[in-house]
């Protein structure tokens, strides 16, 4: 793991109702590494992620006890402002949710609601998230087409791109290219490869193989328990818990 | 990942990599009895034969890769198959050995041995039995006993060396031996190298089984 950790989950709870999803989670996530979580359905991977953003905030009767600290700031303390902390934490869904809006208006939608208002500016950081997105040269000349044009890998892209306008420092990524087929898919991987030098990412994934292509630590969820955690390459080769040896062989799941 | 289709390839690639191991074992066996015998007639069918285990080998890495490739195996599958195409590297070497071994006895002929053979039949039988240990910590990937093995190298190492001093002492008596003698000793090399290839086979099952590599060996 890299020197830096960007994320810090200190006994983690997290509960829906009585149903406990989250059991004692401790995690440390390296600054620009991609972070893969892979486990069955229902694990508490996805819950996990949208603890990393506050998004089950808006799930009622949720409950959270615990820490998780980016860059020294308790996200669940009274002070955070949580549209701050949403510019900073982006994320990709499963299937790619353009708004019906123009290819431009999709990007350009974040800095607008955080306050940019000059067109130039706008411009600026609609071309810079389009490139960051590896979409720029599919749509240069379509910027005020309908987003909803655009091909599945393609939306994806420009998902990701809007996520990237409002600068984040974190991309979660819950299944980014279970919805695409092969080409879309490793163009979403070379994609993450190329943005984790400038952000940290955590992807939940499916898929083992992916997880192994594209990530540099792997976290294996088991009902809402962390069983392993470590670099990816160990954990694909010789992992040290035998439930994370029976899912990633097909034993299990 | 379908873990049926998996494990049935994986059992066949255990199985097919077993019949190449006893076929090895057997053109050892015999190139030491067509020694034994002077038999040159068994030594010419092991040199034929080992186009086969040459043959076993190709497959076996096809089949591995081709499993590789179609399954994506990961963990303790994926050792076993790395494992076994190295192993399949390893036992084609030793059939090259027992090949090679039958070319010093037609080299030999019929001509009478300069002295009884004691130590290379000694030497045979204790690396035939590390072979099939080797192969057998392999099948029940007993680790314990893959290190026993590993660890018994050293008599193989010192009755080549005692074969060897011995052998130049009876060059250096009486020269017209050199042509067998040179033989002999290329006999005893040969046997300990297929030595060293079950030391290789035991680290790689301990590889196999624990994930880490121990080649202290």
């Amino acid at each position: 793991m890299s020197e830096n950790v960007k994320i810090e989950i200190k006994d983690l709870n997290f509960y829906y109702d009585d149903f406990q999803a989250l059991k004692n989670i401790n995690m440390k996530i390296a600054e620009n590494e991609i972070t893969a979580l892979i486990g069955p359905s229902g694990c508490g991977k996805s819950t996990f992620l949208r603890v990393i953003n506050r998004m089950n905030d808006l799930i009622d009767h949720t409950k959270v006890k615990g820490e998780v600290i980016i860059d020294g700031q308790n996200l669940y303390s009274s002070e955070i402002d949580v549209v701050e902390l949403r510019k900073k934490v982006g994320m990709v869904f499963q299937q790619p949710n353009p708004f019906p809006k123009t290819i431009f208006d999709n990007v350009a939608y974040g800095p607008k609601i955080h306050g940019e208002k000059n067109k130039n500016n706008l411009e600026q950081i609609v071309e810079e998230s389009l490139r960051g997105a590896a979409l720029w040269g599919e749509v240069k000349n379509r910027l005020y087409q309908p987003a909803l044009d655009l091909s599945g890998g393609q939306q994806q892209r420009l998902c990701i791109a809007r996520a990237l306008a409002v600068k984040p420092e974190i991309l979660l990524m819950d299944e980014p290219a279970s919805a695409l087929d092969p080409v879309a898919t490793a163009k979403i991987e070379e994609l993450m490869a190329e943005l984790a030098k400038n952000y940290t990412i955590v992807i939940v994934t499916h898929s083992m193989q992916q997880a192994a292509r594209v990530s540099n630590e792997t976290g294996f969820f088991l009902m809402g328990e962390v069983i392993e955690y470590g670099e990816t390459g160990k954990i694909f080769e010789n992992p040290n818990d035998q439930r994370t040896e029976d899912y990633i062989t097909g034993r299990f799941g | 990942m379908q873990r049926k289709g998996l494990d049935d390839n994986i059992e066949k690639l255990k199985n097919e990599m077993l019949i190449m191991g006893s076929k090895v074992e057997k053109a050892i066996e015999n190139s030491i009895d067509a020694l034994k015998k002077q038999d040159i007639e068994l030594a010419e069918k092991i040199m034929k034969s080992d186009d086969q285990i040459d043959n076993y080998e190709l497959e076996l890495e096809e089949m591995c890769t081709r499993l590789i490739a179609t399954q994506q195996p990961v963990a303790h599958d994926l050792r076993t198959v790395i494992v076994i195409s190295k192993l399949a590297t390893d036992l084609e070497r030793v059939g090259d050995h027992a090949s090679n071994i039958a070319k010093m006895v037609i080299k030999i002929g019929k001509e009478p041995l300069i002295k009884p053979l004691i130590d290379i039949p000694r030497m045979n039988d204790i690396v035939i039995y590390r072979l099939r240990e080797s192969l057998k910590a392999f099948i029940e990937q007993d680790v314990e006993l893959a290190h026993k093995i590993a660890k018994d190298d050293e008599e193989v190492d010192l009755l080549d060396e005692q074969i060897l001093r011995e052998l130049l002492t009876f060059m250096m008596e009486e020269p017209s031996t050199i042509r067998q003698a040179t033989s002999l000793i290329f006999i005893s090399r040969f046997l300990e190298r297929i030595g060293d290839h079950a030391t290789n086979i035991c680290e790689r099952v301990i590889y196999m089984s624990t994930g880490d590599w121990d080649i202290s060996y």
